[in-house]
């Protein structure tokens, strides 16, 4: 529309109001990053409230946090951090355009989200049978019969209401990860990505890293720190 | 610029599809920009028209014709509606859609699509907020200060679920402005040949984004607190109250930046196209609204003097505090060093850009006051405050965005205005607003608090006059409405730069075409270097 020069080079994926095809890359590379801020401070938030249920009752969290299962957290972590990797080869397959691995690597960070998932439901479910819970559905009778130093403290359902917040939150992330990796998954079966486009790819990845990282601290504050 | 022949042919941004589809699924900025103008004019109006009430409610010291539950209710409403749906998205929303991709010579912004979605969402979240209404109302002030606010049985989920979602437009705007003014300028626009207004809108879009996300985790822990109370705000459950203080003020102080920058980027426009005069000190002017947005993120501890922060603590935030003056105090003195042997032309806007002097000053200066922190004990939660905010909130941002509507309401409906109708506006504004708030800091000096529906006979005689100020501001608010509606049907038709501008907007057509330019303009000098400066005389 605008140079002559550049309208005859000018692929179809890129929008009517860019002049190039790497000003639209860029600007949605500058997009992803300033989302990634917001993410970050979103989850800031929380972990200040953590810091502060911590300074407020410390011995309450150090007896809780022994309740939260350390092998189920642990198996988790791998899994994210596993799904990571196979993610970022999953955007280097795009950029060298093989299609193949690019399609592979996704279904496979799929299949991860979905173990993470299926292992939080599991435990999940040995808090809500123990009935440790936050305030409006904490269980004393329950908990005291699971555990009596648990019972002992007069703040315990605290660090549930935290820790359920903070997973809570943080799982959310991960089904909405799924859905945008399906996504992507989708445009890639298409054939939609190239080596030149597939800014696409990058930002979900992106995305993904971040979920995982958000877990990387969420894992040692809730379930290891003493 | 160049064809002309072929500029007249090509069909307004107004005109160029037709249908009341074409407007609902646009992804033109500047028909989205009008979308979001006439939204937050509807609710403007509906916030302002409950101020009305309340003052009205306050002529006399007893109750009149609201119990206290209906006062809180509609304070908390004008207060709620005021703030998250018209202040905020007013000047970067509606007009920073408008005029941010015209001034940077782009056809767009970065994310047209994004754009549409934000305005959607507003329209979502408003609708939450003005549901709240049938569904027990709200009370807590637009602060929902807790424990309060977790115990109250009104409606404040669906009201924080409503700002919550509000706030998620208000990020992804600012998102899609931060990468608009990196990645979309046109050739030759340098950062310093930027607009101050674009400027203003960045370093908002900028709080924007790195603020709003605190207010989303802080509103997400009430509703939770609500639902599933984790106790991190409820005393009585092991938590602490002063704690959603601070993730509020973290937000909101910054919000309050937010409001105002926008209204200082519109008022630096007014004051240099309409005196003729290169705006003096460009790069301190620009470089202060950054400034302003870096220092707002570490103020938020003055809200709070008399909440049980740490002594400390307060001493800190109260010197911070001290700190914002400066880079303030840099705008307004350059503002009125442009004016100086500038040749003033007394435009509508330009009386507005006066009246912005004056309140804005005042409202700046009175917050000297409440940063202080001795004589904030005696005026903490007094109308003293009700005044200082409302100076710089109405005195400022709204002045500043009136001012603007009237510069660019050409611009966008290709139409003139009557000048004197709106200079009698200026007037009635000028005198209500003065009225109204001037006689509040007597009050509050006096002990009068805040969010109070009854009152003691001795501050009878400032309420009223108060009150009679409040109806004077609406006359003339109203007339601002006629007057431009007036324009839009009856108006002369509007040349392509009524003011002589050398922005970029006014290197298009009236209105512009769907696309902005017929040729991506080339830019090689600066945005006020007006035609008529005569460079040479002025090096000495």
């Amino acid at each position: 529309m605008s140079s002559s020069n550049a309208s005859n080079e000018r692929p179809a994926w890129v929008a009517h109001h860019f002049d190039t095809a790497g000003q639209q890359v860029s600007s949605a590379k500058l997009g992803m990053w300033l989302f990634l801020a917001t993410e970050a401070l979103m989850f800031s938030g929380l972990f200040l409230a953590y810091f502060l249920i911590r300074k407020l009752h410390p011995d309450m969290v150090l007896v809780a946090s022994e309740e939260l299962n350390k092998a189920y957290g642990g198996v988790n972590t791998v899994v994210l951090i596993f799904s990571s990797f196979t993610m970022a080869l999953g955007v280097r397959a795009a950029q060298v355009g093989n299609q193949k691995s690019l399609e592979r690597n996704l279904m496979i960070t799929i299949a991860c989200a979905f173990i993470f998932m299926g292992v939080k439901y599991i435990e999940y479910s040995a808090k809500i049978h123990h009935g440790l819970l936050p305030w409006n559905f904490f269980d004393m009778e329950k908990a005291a019969h699971h555990s009596a130093a648990l019972a002992s403290f007069e703040y315990t359902p605290m660090f549930f209401g935290i820790y359920f917040t903070m997973t809570g939150l943080h799982g959310l992330h991960v089904v909405i990860g799924i859905g945008v990796l399906t996504w992507i998954l989708i445009r890639a079966r298409r054939r939609e990505f190239t080596p030149d486009n597939y800014v696409a790819v990058e930002n979900v990845g992106l995305y993904w890293h971040i979920v995982d990282l958000v877990w990387i601290f969420l894992f040692p504050l809730l379930y290891l720190v003493k | 610029m160049s064809n002309q022949t072929h500029d007249s042919v090509e069909p307004s941004y107004l005109v160029a599809k037709k249908g009341l589809l074409s407007w609902l699924i646009t992804v033109d900025h500047k028909r989205i920009g009008l979308m979001y103008l006439v939204a937050t004019l509807f609710f403007f109006m509906v916030a302002g028209l409950l101020a009305i009430l309340l003052r009205t409610e306050l002529f006399t010291p007893g109750q009149d014709f609201m119990s206290a539950q209906t006062y809180n209710q509609v304070f908390t409403l004008h207060g709620a509606i005021m703030v998250f749906l018209f202040i905020i998205p007013s000047v970067p929303a509606a007009m920073g859609n408008f005029l941010l991709p015209l001034m940077l010579g782009a056809r767009d912004v970065a994310f047209p699509k994004l754009n549409l979605l934000s305005f959607y969402i507003y329209c979502i979240a408003a609708v939450m907020l003005v549901l709240t209404l049938v569904m027990g109302s709200l009370d807590t002030g637009w602060t929902f200060y807790t424990p309060y606010s977790s115990t109250t049985g009104t409606a404040v989920i669906m009201a924080t679920l409503g700002v919550f979602i509000a706030g998620f437009s208000s990020i992804l705007t600012g998102l899609n402005f931060v990468v608009t003014v990196h990645k979309m300028r046109a050739p030759g626009v340098t950062w310093n040949r930027m607009p101050l207004m674009i400027w203003a809108i960045y370093a908002t879009a900028l709080i924007q984004v790195l603020a709003t996300p605190i207010l989303a985790i802080t509103l997400m822990l009430l509703c939770i607190e609500r639902v599933l109370s984790i106790g991190i705000f409820d005393p009585a459950l092991g938590g602490d109250p002063v704690l959603f203080q601070h993730f509020f003020w973290f937000y909101s102080h910054p919000a309050v930046y937010i409001m105002v920058l926008p209204g200082f980027g519109i008022v630096s426009e007014l004051i240099t196209v309409h005196s003729r005069k290169h705006i003096f000190g460009y790069r301190a002017i620009a470089l202060s609204s950054v400034a302003i947005a870096v220092i707002s993120f570490l103020v938020w501890g003055h809200h709070m003097f008399v909440s049980g922060q740490s002594e400390l603590a307060g001493v800190v935030f109260s010197f911070i505090t001290f700190a914002v003056a400066v880079p303030t105090a840099i705008k307004v003195l350059s503002w009125v060093a442009t004016l100086y042997g500038g040749s003033i032309r007394y435009t509508t806007p330009m009386w507005y850009a006066m009246i912005f002097l004056w309140t804005f000053t005042v409202g700046g200066l009175t917050g000297l006051y409440l940063s202080t922190l001795s004589t904030d004990v005696h005026l903490h939660d007094t109308y003293f405050v009700v005044a200082h905010f409302h100076y710089v909130m109405v005195g400022g941002t709204v002045i500043a965005f009136l001012g603007g509507l009237f510069h660019w309401f050409p611009k966008m409906f290709g139409r003139m205005y009557n000048e004197r109708a709106g200079a009698i506006s200026a007037l009635l504004v000028f005198i209500g607003f003065n009225v109204t708030f001037g006689t509040q800091f007597f009050l509050g000096h006096q002990g009068m608090p805040r969010r109070y529906y009854a009152y003691l006979p001795e501050y009878e005689y400032l309420h009223q006059i108060s009150t009679v100020g409040s109806w004077v501001l609406a006359a003339g608010l109203f007339l601002v409405l006629f007057t431009l509606l007036a324009g839009l049907k009856f108006g002369k038709h509007a040349p392509a730069n009524p003011w002589g501008g050398v922005s970029l907007e006014w290197h298009t057509a009236t209105p512009p075409i769907e696309h902005n330019f017929h040729h991506i303009p080339h830019v090689e000098s600066g945005p006020y270097d007006f035609p008529e400066i005569d460079w040479d005389s002025a090096k000495h």
